[in-house]
Formats: structure tokens, C-alpha cells, sequence
């Protein structure tokens, strides 16, 4: 693992919170939208959280196919959870909201269980199927090489 | 006897949120496992190039279509449920489904490290959800 690939799993770890959180801020400042007037979401779409929100989304989601075709999926879910935890942080100090014993003992749990899986090998290698016409001809190439 | 029928739909929603993110998961994950390292293929065909080769895999395609499905089942489940029961129980529950469905099918090497991750990581997402 490389500083840029911790890098692409930090982005997906704060995009995906934070997108989620732009968009519900976002559809707060819209209103309820019914059935018979889903148009309001269309311009819905004009609200710059919203916007913010749909651009972090993005972030998130090629990011997140990135860092799948490098780690596993079972690397990549647990790595970035950490998220949450940033978000709780940033919300506490950031806006003063309140965090109950409970919620620092979720924070604690998210904190070692990241940290479990960060520690071990990110990658599981397994072979890739090679065509039987391959294999035959295998010995016949290093034959002439030799 | 309402009640009890009140939790059946909640836990058939909520397995339905599961089971939908599940799926769609492991199709992505097996997607950009088949497709290979993206940063490999964008240094050889471009950004247009590895954009291609993502769109163009039917596992990708498979797996955006249950992450809609999953998208719309939580859309349907937060108006039958409050989003204090469907929010936790979806969100730790498909970090176990997910490991069990990667050792399965996508041949992950789960060891015990990434089983204790997900459990923790699991209780800490319902903890942190939790309104106190």
C-alpha cells in the first residue's frame, strides 16, 4: 500500500458522508417533495448543497471503484468507515453538537476495528484461470527459448 | 399481534436493503477485480480508455442496477420505518453479509483480523447511530 492509495481510501471515507450530508441538507431546504410534483426535484437540483452533494457523490464513487480494483472488498469497507467517525468528530467540534458516551464508544469500536484491518495485507491474489491451448504451448515456447 | 407483524415487514425491508447492497457490491468488487489496477489501465488508454472498460463489464452494469434496487428498497423502507430502526440495522448488517459474500464468491482471504473488523466496525456504526 502506497501513501496515494491510503490517500484514495481517505477520499472515499470523506466524500461519502459528506455527500450524504450535503444532499439531506440540501432536500431540507427544498421541503417535502410528493408524488404528484416529483418536477420539484428537478429543481431540487439547483440547490448548491445539493449540487456540492451530487460533485462529493461522484468523488466518492470513482474513487471507491478505484480502490476496489487494487484491495479487497473486505479492506476497502472496514478501511473507510473511519468516515463516520470523522463526521461525529467534526460535528462535535466543529459544530458543538453533542456526542453521548454511547456514541464515543461507537467512535472507539469504528476506531480499532480500522485499525484490525489496515494492519493485515489489502489484496488477496488469486490465480487467473489460464486457457488449456495456453498451457500446451507453454513448454514449447521456453523450449525454444532454451 | 400488530406488533409482531410490524417487525416482520421492518426485518423484510431491512433484508431486502441487505441483500440488494450485498449483491451489488460483490458484482463491483468482482468487476474491478476482473478489469484489473485502474491507475494501470488510465496510464495506457487514458481516462476515456478505463472509463470504458468499466462501462463495458456486465458484472459493473450488474451491480449499479442492485445498488439502485437497494437505493429505492431503503427510499421505501424509511417511509414504512423510522430511520432510527432501517439506518443502523442496513448499514452494520451489510458490513457482515459483505464479508461472508467476499469469502464465498469472490475468494477473499477473510481471516480472523477482517472478521473482528467487521464486527467491530459493525457495533460502532450501530452505536454511533443510536439517538441518546
Amino acid at each position: 500500500m502506497t501513501f496515494r492509495r491510503y490517500l484514495v481510501l481517505g477520499v472515499v471515507a470523506v466524500t461519502a458522508p459528506l455527500g450524504d450530508a450535503l444532499l439531506s441538507a440540501g432536500m431540507k431546504h427544498v421541503g417535502p417533495v410528493s408524488l404528484s410534483h416529483l418536477g420539484s426535484l428537478i429543481v431540487a437540483l439547483r440547490t448548491p448543497q445539493i449540487l456540492a452533494g451530487i460533485a462529493m457523490l461522484i468523488c466518492f464513487f470513482s474513487s471507491y471503484l478505484a480502490s476496489l480494483s487494487w484491495a479487497d472488498l473486505t479492506f476497502v469497507l472496514p478501511a473507510t468507515s473511519i468516515g463516520n467517525v470523522l463526521i461525529a468528530l467534526l460535528a462535535h467540534f466543529w459544530l458543538g453538537e453533542y456526542i453521548s458516551p454511547i456514541r464515543w464508544l461507537g467512535i472507539l469500536l469504528i476506531t480499532v476495528g480500522v485499525g484490525f484491518v489496515t494492519r493485515g495485507p489489502s489484496y488477496t491474489e488469486v490465480e487467473k484461470k489460464v486457457p488449456a491451448c495456453a498451457q500446451a504451448a507453454a513448454p514449447v515456447e521456453e523450449a525454444r527459448i532454451s | 399481534m400488530m406488533h409482531a407483524e410490524h417487525g416482520w415487514a421492518d426485518a423484510a425491508m431491512i433484508a431486502a436493503i441487505v441483500v440488494f447492497a450485498t449483491i451489488g457490491d460483490v458484482l463491483i468488487a468482482a468487476a474491478m477485480r476482473y478489469i484489473g489496477d485502474l491507475d494501470e489501465i488510465k496510464a495506457k488508454s487514458g481516462l476515456i480508455g478505463a472509463i470504458g472498460a468499466v462501462l463495458s463489464n456486465f458484472r459493473f452494469v450488474g451491480g449499479v442496477f442492485f445498488m439502485a434496487l437497494s437505493f429505492f428498497s431503503l427510499l421505501f423502507a424509511l417511509s414504512h420505518a423510522d430511520l432510527s430502526l432501517v439506518g443502523p440495522a442496513s448499514a452494520s448488517l451489510t458490513f457482515v453479509t459483505n464479508a461472508v459474500a467476499a469469502k464465498f464468491f469472490l475468494k477473499e482471504n477473510v481471516d480472523s483480523r477482517r472478521w473482528i473488523a467487521a464486527v467491530f466496525v459493525c457495533a460502532g456504526v450501530t452505536l454511533l447511530m443510536v439517538k441518546v
